[in-house]
C-alpha cells in the first residue's frame, strides 16, 4: 500500500469529487442552452407540471390547503427521493472507464452523482417557493426549522437509499427493472397527494411504514403547522436511513473490489 | 520502488473460475525499464490494471512507494460522450495538474486540432491513442505503464512517443507489457515471460528473449 496521510488523503478526495461533479455536470447538461442550469430547470418544470394539475383537477376542493404550496411541498419531496436512486442505479456502467485512475472509486461516483441531485432538488424547490411567493400564490412555512429538518430526512433517504440500490444493481440487473415501477407506486403511497390524517386509521398504519411519507408529513407541519394534524417520527426515518447508509456503504466496499474497469 | 509479492487473480467465467495471475512477484526501482511477455490472453493486462490500482488482487501484497500511471496510450481511461479536452480537464483535476497550463503541449503533441472539441466517442483508435499518450504525460509519474503501444499510431506518432518516454523520461521506471520480444529488446533492461499465470523472470532480455521464442515455437 502507499503511504499516503490523512490530509493528502483530503486533498486527493476533494479533487476526485470536484472532478467528478464537473464530468457529471458536462455530461448530462452540455454546453448547449442554458447549459448546467438544467440542473434545477429540470425538476421545477416537472413540480410546475404537477402544481397546473392538481390545480386545475380541483383537487384544491378536497381540503382547505392552499393547493401550490401543497404541491410544492409534495412533489419535490418526491423528486427528491427518487431522483438519487435513478442516478445511482445508471452510475456503474458509463463510469467504468474512469476507475482506471486509482483514485477515482466507486463510491466518490455515487457521492458526486448523490450531491448534484440534492442540490439541483433543493434550488428547484427554494426557487419554486420563493417564485410562488412572490407571485403571492403561496406562504412562506411556518416553521422553517420543520422544513429544514424534514428536507434533510429525505435526502438522507434518497441518498442512503441510492447508495444502497446502485451498489446492488452491480451485482444484478433486476435492480434497474424493479426500481422504476417501484418508484412509480411508492409515488401516490409516499404521502405527496394526501394528508396521513385524511386517511383512515388503517391506511394510516399502512402509510406511516413507509419512511418518507414522515419526512413529508414533517415538511407539511413546518409549513402548514397551524392548518392542519400531522403524524411522523423522525426518529423511525434516521433508524430506516442509518440502516440503509450501513447497507449501502459496506455494499459499495464489496462490489469495489469486484468491479472491473472497462 | 514498486512490489508485488504473491499476487493472485482469478475471474469467474461461463466455465467455471479461470486462474488469470497465480503468484506473481515483481519489483521494479526507479530509471528501471522492464519488460513483461505475454501471448494474448496471458494476463498482462490484468497484470497491469493490478500494478495500476485500477484492479484489486485477490490475494498477494502490492507496496507502491512511487506514483504509478495508468496504462498508457491506452484509451480505456477516457469517457466517450466527453471532447477531448474536457477528457483532458477531468484528469487534470483528478491528479492536481492546471489543465490550460498544458493545452499548448497536447494541442502540439497530439496534432488533433479542432478535433480536441469533439466528443472521444468520434475519434478513431489512433487519434485515441495520441490523446491518451499526450494526457499521461502532462501528469508527472515515477513509474510509467505501457500496455502495447506498438499497435497503435503511425511512425511519426511512434517517434514522438519514443521522444517524450524514452529518451526526455529515461529516469523514470518503466513497465512495458507486450506480445512483440522485438520492442520489449530494443526498450527494456530487463524482461520477464509471463506464462500460465505465473511470471519468470530472467537475468537478460535475451535469456527472456529465447525462452519466449521456444514458448512460442
Amino acid at each position: 500500500m502507499s503511504t499516503v496521510s490523512l490530509s493528502e488523503s483530503w486533498a486527493i478526495q476533494k479533487r476526485v469529487l470536484g472532478a467528478l461533479l464537473m464530468r457529471e455536470i458536462i455530461t448530462r447538461y452540455g454546453r448547449h442552452n442554458i447549459g448546467f442550469l438544467w440542473l434545477f430547470a429540470e425538476p421545477m418544470l416537472f413540480t410546475l407540471g404537477i402544481t397546473a394539475l392538481w390545480t386545475i383537477s380541483g383537487l384544491h376542493k378536497v381540503s382547505d390547503l392552499p393547493i401550490v404550496a401543497f404541491a410544492v411541498t409534495g412533489y419535490s419531496s418526491v423528486l427528491l427521493w427518487r431522483s438519487m436512486p435513478s442516478r445511482c442505479i445508471s452510475a456503474i456502467e458509463p463510469n467504468l472507464p474512469l476507475l482506471y485512475h486509482r483514485n477515482v472509486r466507486l463510491l466518490d461516483v455515487f457521492i458526486a452523482r448523490i450531491a448534484l441531485e440534492a442540490a439541483g432538488t433543493t434550488i428547484s424547490a427554494v426557487g419554486l417557493v420563493l417564485v410562488f411567493r412572490g407571485l403571492e400564490l403561496m406562504e412562506f412555512p411556518e416553521d422553517v426549522l420543520l422544513v429544514t429538518a424534514g428536507w434533510i430526512m429525505l435526502g438522507w433517504f434518497g441518498a442512503s437509499l441510492a447508495l444502497f440500490l446502485g451498489a446492488l444493481s452491480a451485482n444484478s440487473e433486476l435492480v434497474e427493472k424493479f426500481w422504476h415501477p417501484a418508484a412509480y407506486i411508492l409515488f401516490p403511497l409516499s404521502g405527496a397527494a394526501f394528508l396521513v390524517d385524511s386517511l383512515p386509521p388503517v391506511a394510516q398504519d399502512a402509510v406511516l411504514l413507509l419512511p418518507m411519507v414522515h419526512g413529508v408529513e414533517c415538511l407539511r407541519e413546518g409549513f402548514f403547522g397551524s392548518k392542519v394534524v400531522t403524524h411522523f417520527d423522525l426518529g423511525y426515518v434516521a433508524a430506516w436511513n442509518a440502516a440503509l447508509t450501513v447497507a449501502g456503504l459496506l455494499m459499495t466496499r464489496g462490489i469495489a473490489d469486484k468491479v472491473r474497469p472497462e | 520502488m514498486i512490489s508485488m509479492k504473491s499476487i493472485t487473480k482469478a475471474y469467474a467465467t461461463g466455465s467455471g473460475v479461470v486462474k488469470v495471475l497465480d503468484g506473481i512477484d515483481l519489483e521494479i526501482v526507479r530509471g528501471e525499464s522492464i519488460g513483461i511477455l505475454g501471448r494474448n490472453g496471458a494476463g498482462k493486462s490484468t497484470m497491469v490494471r493490478i500494478l495500476g490500482g485500477a484492479e484489486m488482487p485477490d490475494s498477494g501484497t502490492i507496496e507502491r512507494r512511487m506514483s504509478v500511471s495508468w496504462p498508457l496510450a491506452f484509451a480505456g481511461g477516457f469517457q466517450g460522450s466527453l471532447t477531448g479536452l474536457d477528457n483532458l480537464r477531468f484528469i487534470c483535476r483528478v491528479y492536481g495538474v492546471d489543465a490550460e497550463a498544458c493545452l499548448p503541449f497536447v494541442y502540439d503533441f497530439t496534432e488533433l486540432g479542432i478535433y480536441l472539441k469533439e466528443p472521444v466517442k468520434t475519434y478513431s483508435s489512433g487519434m485515441r491513442a495520441r490523446l491518451a499518450f499526450a494526457t499521461s504525460m502532462v501528469v508527472d509519474f515515477d513509474c510509467y505503464l505501457v500496455d502495447e503501444i506498438v499497435a497503435v499510431g503511425d511512425s511519426r506518432f511512434q517517434a514522438k512517443c519514443h521522444e517524450e518516454l524514452f529518451v526526455k523520461r529515461a529516469d523514470r521506471a518503466l513497465i512495458i507489457v507486450s506480445h512483440d520480444p522485438g520492442y520489449i529488446r530494443a526498450h527494456c533492461q530487463r524482461a520477464a515471460v509471463l506464462r500460465d499465470g505465473k511470471l519468470h523472470h530472467f537475468a537478460s532480455v535475451d535469456d527472456a528473449f529465447d525462452y519466449y521464442s521456444d514458448y512460442m515455437a
